[in-house]
């Protein structure tokens, strides 16, 4: 019995020594990557935003003019508590702003959008930049898989009008491929939101 | 440290005789995920071998501090702890393959290949062994990966290295095979979707099954032809 006790405690110090050992390696590698990594992630995350910008149409830190949007904003962009706005500049000049949104409704739960709208309302481009659907069905909505997504850039609630904001199936003016188009829909969906948001806002996005 | 003969014995046992996608059938939800196609599935594999190698190696240079009853909880410890410094080192040193292989990374810790080889292996071998072992078995896992990958891909989509721009940049776009023509815009989306993975993979472990027999079959023969021989 006693020799079982002891053997006991000797097994519960060896896996505390191997558990501190190894947490410690764990955080060396953190401390020693931390900077790095966000680095990475802020430039990944700026090249993300540029992508959705006409090349050359601004000339500020995008990361710097940004901010956060009240959390009744982010759920009218279909977001559940936080989005940001990015603010692109040219000398000094906001000519547009990317948001992001989320597209609540997509085949397999959220699709992430960045969304960028010029000044006169118009859709500069958009981007996936998270989504769960189905590889090789729905995910042609990525930018990387397919052109799909280019079809907004220059779009806005007037051209085409508000109510052919819609997949070609359900009589809109979008593209989708058949056997597909809960995805494509979502997105339109979400994109057109947002463009409305934008509307009904502009003065305090812009200003 | 280690002979030629050893070695090669470690090598063929790790890709062949006990490889870990048809053979152990170890390893199941990262294969089954990660193999709709050719790019994922090697991708997945060599990321799983290069742990693989560095656990085992771990594993076997600690084994002899390591008590028989609470092994299995130090040795998901160590991989664990593995896992997310290579996660680390990568995402802040090679991040332009991080971003393709990462979401495959922390996927690695889910393979119980990793904590099978160490329980009979590295737990019980030298750490050059044990690093071989380790890295094989990985290698063994990539073929698997490969092969059914390819076969998703070619039944499910009529294409080869579809992907491989992720990897190597948008020059290797051409790279990618169309064995039907992309116009076609073939799709067979069984293959593609999970119950590819597991009809796939049922047709491996049968290939490998027939492959064994009939080499054994052939051994006999030749043994009964020696015998009659002799006699």
């Amino acid at each position: 019995m006693k020799a079982m006790f002891s053997n006991g405690a000797r097994d519960a110090g060896i896996l505390l020594v191997f558990t501190v050992a190894f947490t410690a390696l764990m955080a060396g590698a953190y401390l020693l990557t931390r900077d790095t990594v966000q680095r990475n992630e802020a430039e990944a995350r700026a090249s993300q935003i540029r992508a959705v910008l006409p090349a050359g149409s601004f000339d500020n830190d995008l990361l710097a003019d940004s901010r956060a949007l009240p959390k009744a904003d982010a759920v009218k962009l279909g977001a559940a508590d936080s989005s940001h706005v990015y603010l692109a500049k040219k000398s000094g000049q906001t000519v547009a702003a990317v948001l992001e949104a989320v597209a609540p409704d997509g085949y397999a739960g959220q699709i992430k959008l960045l969304v960028a709208v010029a000044r006169d309302g118009q859709a500069l481009g958009v981007r996936v930049v998270a989504h769960k659907e189905t590889p090789g069905l729905g995910d042609y909505i990525e930018a990387a898989k397919s052109d799909w997504i280019h079809q907004f850039d220059g779009k806005s609630l007037s051209a085409p009008p508000a109510e052919r904001w819609n997949v070609k199936k359900d009589g809109g003016a979008f593209d989708s491929t058949a056997g597909a188009t809960i995805s494509p829909r979502a997105v339109v969906r979400a994109v057109k939101t947002t463009l409305e948001y934008v509307n009904e806002n502009r003065q305090r996005i812009f200003e | 440290m280690i002979s030629k003969q050893e070695a090669n014995v470690i090598i063929q046992n790790s890709i062949w005789k006990q490889n870990a996608g048809v053979v152990q059938i170890l390893g199941m939800c990262p294969v089954l995920v990660m193999s709709s196609n050719i790019v994922n599935g090697v991708s997945l594999g060599l990321a799983t071998s290069l742990v693989m190698l560095i656990s085992g190696a771990a594993i076997a240079s600690m084994r002899q501090f390591v008590p028989n009853e609470i092994r299995t909880p130090i040795f998901i410890l160590i991989i664990a702890a593995l896992v997310t410094v290579v996660d680390l080192l990568m995402n802040s040193y090679m991040h332009g393959l991080y971003v393709v292989l990462g979401i495959f990374i922390p996927l690695i810790t889910t393979n119980c290949i990793v904590l099978a080889r160490a329980e009979a292996f590295a737990s019980k071998n030298g750490v050059a062994q044990s690093a071989l072992d380790g890295f094989f078995m990985g290698i063994g896992l990539t073929g698997v990966l490969a092969v059914l990958g390819a076969l998703r891909e070619l039944i499910g989509k009529g294409t080869l290295l579809s992907g491989i721009d992720l990897l190597f940049g948008p020059a290797a776009k051409s790279w990618v095979i169309y064995v039907v023509p992309a116009e076609q815009h073939y799709q067979f989306l069984l293959a593609i979707l999970p119950p590819g993975a597991f009809i796939g993979l049922g047709f491996l472990i049968a290939g490998k099954m027939a492959l064994d027999r009939r080499a054994e079959a052939r051994a006999r023969a030749q043994t009964a032809k020696a015998e009659i021989q002799a006699a």
